[in-house]
């Protein structure tokens, strides 16, 4: 037996999400199991840190076999830890804002500030127990060191964070030559609104509506990832009309996204026709769904213990009728697609992410599907009712724009289809049970496959129905550093549509 | 080509009436002639998410298809604020988007109006005012109009607008129906 099997052996399971195991860990057996998951091919999932009861920094790691979570306990908040990001690039911004919120530092060589602008002091820990309160007048300076890149010819271009379209803040710094990039780096955190202090302050049986506003678009399956983690720590199992109902809500989320995606990057490629049809179609979605859920967006369905509401037959019979019409629309305009020179263009060969950056760099999600990393949720790591739907995983290997695309349109046709099989075979019964707030001290996971890739969430209760501690986590934080990479030599115009086809989140990031 | 004709010809023009003579919005049946008597030209709308999940934006985008097809009615969306007449800012306001928000606002040619959009944008929502959040938008810049609403749907943000430059000056809350 190798090493890793033995130390998986040894972890303890999780309430919340299936195939979840905690192992504590000294420093030594951190490091080395951080090393033996990268070489076996394991991805990091999450990595965050917990104040209380004791300074704790716990990272999630999808194995081959299960999700396994390391704890490490901190000593004290002055102490470091050892850092990851030389085995997963994508745990060093984790890593920093986790210190600007806890004040744990990790030993990597990067400790700028990455969530902390100049909102607060650098002595203010959002999430210490013993934080001290601080003036709002109080001024705080906000310098950051961007990496410089000299040479003749090379110039900045700096971007936002207020951005020339309707979209979240972030701000780019691009360095170029002639109309090149060289390179780009991201400052993010403009959207930093304090949700993991807010969620301290809030009971455990109403925190799935802050869960759902954390990423508007993933509302859903925030919602989800939070009530599943809540109903694994109070041992409760939801209907099975409930957890039909919870899928259906996920692909509908999914279409709609993907609907919305699909427009713009045509758009963005110069064909506006593209955005006119996919608009209108989602916009007729969205009101099937409204027709069906009372809502357009499902910011409120998901509740503890099931769902808010049952849809009438005839709401659920006005979104298959939606389905069939949509998916034989969306495959005509696909073709128009293939067959238009300028969008093949412009398509083709931007913004490539190859099979093997992506796995090392931990490209995850959807984009990740589109340059061979085929992992999805809903097939690897099944929760009720996909153990039952047999999705069928999409994924392309070219790493480009155009497979971003191809991923996206392949997944609205299985996930209009999955709408169908799920409408069809619901099964009938309650959709909602009661749930009683877990004990003070029980922690639980939840991890749903958004429509951008793995949603996880780490709930911990405290006493008296209240959160102790609620770390959510957006695919969006390990795709993020691969568009640094993907935009490497592409010319700054294309910038728009490569940054598009990946579609990641601020919100759900900055937190 | 022929498919692209044969899909725009089948579809056709789907955009709907917009939300239209409600007394207590003070809009009247011609928006067009409204928004000439008013602004003398087109209004133009430059949109500012200074902190919100990202929901409200997808139903302002919304205001782009061909359903609500907000340009048919003589507005549309900016690149720069210096284009703009009229700030459409989701919120809670980050601390850390403040400043950007109010120069934002600074860049703004007078006279110049603000709608506020959504929950958060109207109170701060479920997120409130923190160490890292403002809440409401009326926190940082002056505000005209309120739609509340999480998100509030297409057509009351555009009942938003188009109250905001009927009656502006006036902070007004456009109810949620």
């Amino acid at each position: 037996m190798d090493q890793l099997t033995y130390w998986i052996e040894q972890a303890k399971p999780m309430p919340g999400a299936p195939g979840v195991c905690q192992l504590e860990v000294s420093v030594e057996t951190w490091q080395q199991l951080a090393r033996d998951i990268a070489a076996d091919g394991g991805r990091l999932l999450a990595l965050w840190v917990d104040c209380e009861p004791a300074m704790t920094v716990r990272v999630a790691f999808l194995t081959k076999s299960i999700v396994l979570v390391l704890a490490l306990a901190v000593a004290e908040s002055s102490a470091g830890y050892p850092g990851l990001a030389d085995s997963f690039p994508a745990a060093a911004r984790m890593q920093r804002a986790a210190a600007d919120l806890c004040g744990v530092r990790a030993d990597d060589f990067d400790t700028r500030p990455w969530l902390r602008h100049a909102a607060w002091p650098t002595r203010y820990f959002p999430l210490a127990p013993e934080r001290q309160a601080f003036e709002k007048t109080e001024a705080v300076s906000d310098e950051y060191r961007f990496v410089r890149v000299t040479g003749d010819g090379v110039h900045e271009i700096p971007v936002g964070p207020v951005h020339a379209g309707i979209i979240e803040p972030g701000h780019f710094r691009f360095s170029i030559v002639g109309e090149k990039i060289l390179k780009l780096e991201e400052r993010l955190g403009y959207v930093h609104k304090g949700i993991e202090q807010r969620f301290t302050q809030m009971q455990l049986l109403v925190g799935h509506r802050l869960a759902a506003r954390i990423s508007g678009d993933s509302a859903v399956a925030y919602s989800w990832a939070y009530c599943q983690a809540l109903e694994g720590m109070a041992q409760v199992v939801i209907p099975p009309r409930a957890a039909w109902l919870r899928a259906l809500a996920l692909e509908c989320e999914r279409i709609a996204n993907h609907l919305g995606d699909l427009g713009a990057l045509g758009n963005d490629a110069g064909l506006s026709f593209g955005l006119a049809q996919f608009s209108r179609l989602k916009e007729l979605w969205l009101r099937a769904g409204e027709a069906a859920f009372a809502q357009r967006y499902l910011l409120d369905f998901i509740v503890p213990g099931g769902t808010g509401m049952d849809p009438s037959v005839n709401g659920l019979s006005g979104l298959v009728t939606c389905a069939g019409m949509v998916g034989a629309t969306a495959s005509e305009i696909r073709t128009i697609y293939d067959e238009h020179a300028g969008v093949r263009d412009r398509f083709t060969g931007a913004g490539i992410v190859t099979p093997e950056l992506a796995a090392r760099l931990g490209l995850t999600g959807l984009a990740g599907r589109a340059s061979g990393q085929s992992f999805d949720l809903r097939v690897d790591l099944p929760c009720e009712p996909y153990t039952s739907l047999s999705v069928t995983k999409v994924w392309r290997s070219n790493g480009d724009v155009a497979a971003r695309v191809e991923v996206r349109f392949d997944e609205l046709s299985e996930s209009l289809r999955l709408v169908e099989q799920i409408v069809q075979q619901l099964p009938d019964g309650h959709h909602l049970v009661d749930v009683a707030a877990p004990a003070a001290g029980t922690m639980g996971t939840g991890i749903i496959e958004g429509w951008r890739g793995a949603v996880f969430i780490a709930l911990t209760a405290a006493k008296d129905g209240l959160i102790g501690r609620c770390h959510p986590h957006d695919p969006s934080w390990q795709n993020w550093p691969v568009l640094e990479h993907a935009v490497i030599g592409n010319i700054v115009p294309d910038f728009p549509l490569i940054n598009k086809s990946f579609n990641l989140s601020y919100s759900g990031h900055d937190l | 080509m022929w498919k692209l004709l044969r899909q725009t010809g089948c579809v056709g023009i789907v955009t709907e009436p917009p939300p239209g003579s409600d007394e207590a919005l003070r809009i009247a049946d011609s928006l067009q002639l409204q928004i000439k008597s008013i602004i003398g030209r087109a209004l133009c709308i430059r949109q500012i998410d200074a902190g919100s999940c990202n929901g409200c934006e997808l139903e302002i985008h919304a205001l782009n298809n061909p359903v609500y097809n907000i340009e048919g009615l003589g507005i549309k969306f900016v690149a720069s604020p210096r284009h703009a007449d009229l700030l459409l800012v989701t919120g809670p306001v980050s601390r850390s988007m403040e400043v950007a928000l109010r120069r934002t606002y600074e860049a703004t040619p007078d006279p110049k109006l603000v709608v506020a959009i959504g929950d958060c944008g109207c109170t701060g929502g479920i997120f409130g005012e923190n160490y890292a959040s403002t809440g409401r938008v009326a926190n940082v810049i002056p505000v005209n109009v309120a739609v509340p609403g999480c998100p509030p749907s297409p057509s009351r943000i555009l009942a938003g607008i188009l109250t905001a430059i009927s009656s502006p000056r006036a902070i007004t809350s456009v109810s949620d129906n």
